[in-house]
């Protein structure tokens, strides 16, 4: 347990529980953001730098964004009346059941122990012909999925204008 | 002669390895690698604020010349009489923007508003240590992913935006933010499309590995710089559009336009907390050229060999200045565009140019041996210029006889 | 280097906060961000288990992970569109309250 991943995690957990409990949707966003922020330097530690940087370019960069703009077009007149939450107690229950179990199988496996390899040589080059022969099926998929999302969101959320003339 | 002039253009990384020797003594073990960072960004934080100090000069009295009248020309140092005809104006807003009292709205977000100038900062200067300034002289090497660092932390800046305009509790200020976000993520895209162009050609995403794809010299004295080709060329100007959208430069500036929405965003931001906003975007307009001229340009590569003895982070530091003075032209020239004709432009005209633009890249570099230069010149040109105008017509098309609804 | 069970037990921690904040919170972009986490901690496994594999030059964890950033993002833009519109139509964005099927 390193110094740096100590406080990357601590960071990354500590911010998760913000989003996931603050009052104000806009401060649940930004610590949202915090917590693509972290995982990010997280993915940085695990040599992944493609994949970190992507993240935050797609993550933050993106689909934070996103979801600010849902919270300010969505917002009601007065968001203090509604309760933020209905009986929480049953969903604590169940997450932390689950992170319980989770936590007992990772940590009484053999795989958890493994040491790490010397740092691999990843390129992007080896990426982008992988991307281009092993993985050229999913990449084709991916690019359709893409454009039928682009699609789907703007025709669902454009507004019908003969219904409110 | 030679060695002269190559330890001037040296002479900071010789600076840095001797301070590094110095105190290698001194530093615990543990310190070193962050005094070595400390060591690269110092003349970063020296050199381009001072630059932006002197745009914001420079830029009053260009702009002033170009509608006709003088720009700022009392102020000297101040508390003196020395009179610099009007370059000391920068210390006086400096000063004035200190002493300034500093206004939160009652309503405000505290934190969030406090948090937001800080929260656009930090990315900019972030943005500015993969540039390579000179020969050996960029401040972090990432050679697998460099131009993707400097992409998704530049994508960050939007958010500090929204945070900006969202903790102001002001609708202008709303308006402004989302217009402003709007704009940056639409012209993000043909801004990465029309680098990707120049990742394709040199192979590699690490910066000083694009310039060094540009060294090699053609026709005996021609650097081989990315502008020179068609392709290049065209991706350049493509760029330079997406940089000024990107940076809410003139005429893409509707956000923060004083005739349109008070000041967008930054409304209600005063004193020291809009320096910061003001120097946030000055530098990251700075950074956006800074990432063209290493692009497309040549980064710190002198165009034609002979003048090669010139330093090359002189070299860097003068095409920056030529494409701020670019900038400073087309802000007094153009006319603003409005929210709706800007997000056509960027959809409907720089997204299709990018993608035809990587097209004609390839076609460059598949026919490179075999068709001699002049004919993929016209070729790459032609294929070009025909998408462009048709483009174009496509916009042309709305302007017709104005119709008025009831004064008929 | 930490051990793989470091980044495991942080990915699994991630999840359960996720599915907490899913199962619990009633605004509907709230879930959406539950589930955001959700998928990030899933990322964070992949890459894990990527950089402790026998052969990380196959890169097929990286892979997988640049995938499913593309599909989360897929997914975010859909979800809210959707979110939006029903927000326009029950003026309310509450998941108790839209608990009619009738448009």
């Amino acid at each position: 347990m390193t110094l740096p991943f100590a406080i990357i995690a601590g960071l990354t957990v500590g911010s998760a529980i913000a989003a996931m409990s603050l009052r104000n949707m806009v401060h649940c966003a930004l610590s949202l953001v915090l917590t693509f922020a972290g995982l990010a330097g997280l993915y940085l530690q695990l040599n992944a730098e493609f994949v970190g940087f992507t993240q935050i370019l797609v993550y933050v960069g993106a689909v934070s964004i996103l979801i600010v703009f849902a919270i300010l077009l969505t917002r009601s007149t007065d968001p203090k009346d509604e309760p933020a939450t209905v009986t929480p107690w049953v969903g604590i229950a169940v997450a932390v059941g689950a992170f319980l179990t989770m936590a007992l199988a990772v940590v009484s496996s053999p795989v958890g122990k493994r040491v790490a390899a010397p740092a691999p040589e990843v390129s992007v080059k080896t990426l982008g012909q992988k991307l281009m022969t092993d993985y050229v099926l999913p990449l084709e998929v991916m690019a359709l999925l893409l454009t039928a999302a682009m699609l789907g969101a703007v025709i669902i959320a454009m507004k019908d204008k003969e219904g409110q003339r | 002669m030679a060695e002269f002039f190559q330890a001037i253009d040296q002479f900071p990384v010789t600076l840095k390895h001797w301070l590094m020797s110095q105190l290698q003594g001194f530093v615990p073990e543990w310190a070193l690698p962050l005094v070595s960072a400390v060591l690269s960004i110092s003349p970063i934080l020296a050199v381009f604020p001072l630059l932006f100090a002197l745009t914001t000069v420079v830029e009053r009295k260009g702009l002033g010349r170009i509608q006709n009248r003088i720009g700022p020309n009392r102020v000297g140092i101040p508390l003196t009489n020395i009179r610099l005809a009007g370059f000391g104006q920068f210390i006086a807003d400096g000063i004035k923007s200190l002493i300034k009292e500093d206004v939160v709205p009652r309503a405000a977000d505290k934190v969030v508003h406090f948090l937001a100038p800080i929260a656009l900062l930090i990315p900019v200067l972030l943005t500015y240590s993969v540039l390579p300034f000179g020969r050996n002289m960029v401040p972090l090497d990432l050679p697998q992913t460099g131009l993707l660092f400097f992409f998704a932390v530049g994508a960050s800046t939007e958010l500090s935006v929204f945070m900006a305009g969202w903790s102001s509790r002001n609708k202008y200020s709303l308006l402004g933010a989302m217009r402003a976000i709007a704009q940056m993520v639409s012209y993000e895209i043909p801004l990465i499309l029309s680098s990707l162009t120049v990742v394709m050609m040199a192979g590699t995403l690490s910066l000083a590995g694009i310039v060094e794809s540009q060294a090699e010299v053609r026709f005996g004295f021609l650097h081989g710089w990315h502008l020179f080709t068609p392709w290049g060329f065209v991706g350049f100007c493509l760029f330079l559009t997406a940089a000024a959208a990107e940076a809410n430069r003139t005429p893409f500036d509707l956000p923060e336009a004083e005739s349109e929405i008070i000041a967008g965003y930054f409304t209600e931001y005063s004193g020291f907390k809009f320096a910061i906003f003001f120097l946030a975007e000055y530098l990251g307009l700075f950074a956006m050229c800074g990432l063209g001229i290493t692009l497309f340009l040549g980064g710190w590569l002198p165009p034609f060999k002979f003048l090669g003895f010139i330093p090359s982070w002189c070299w860097f530091l003068g095409k920056l200045v030529a494409l701020i003075l670019l900038f400073i032209w087309l802000r007094g020239t153009l006319p603003r565009l409005r929210t709706d004709q800007l997000m056509g432009f960027a959809w409907k005209f720089l997204l299709p140019m990018t993608l035809i633009n990587l097209l004609v890249a390839a076609l460059w570099h598949l026919s490179g041996g075999s068709v001699p230069l002049a004919v993929r010149w016209v070729v790459g040109c032609a294929l070009l210029a025909v998408p462009y105008w048709l483009l174009g017509r496509g916009f042309e098309a709305k302007v017709g006889k104005r119709e008025y609804r009831f004064a008929n | 280097m930490t051990p793989l069970s470091g980044y495991l037990l942080v990915s699994a921690l991630l999840f359960c906060i996720g599915l907490a904040g899913a199962l619990t919170r009633r605004n509907a972009i709230m879930v959406l961000i539950g589930i955001e986490l959700m998928l990030n901690a899933a990322n964070l496994n992949f890459i894990a288990f990527w950089r402790f594999s026998e052969h990380p030059e196959t890169q097929t964890g990286l892979m997988f992970a640049l995938f499913s950033i593309a599909i989360a993002a897929a997914e975010a833009a859909v979800g809210l569109a959707l979110i939006i519109t029903i927000y326009r139509h029950f003026r309310t964005a509450n998941v108790d309250k839209v608990e009619e099927m009738k448009g």
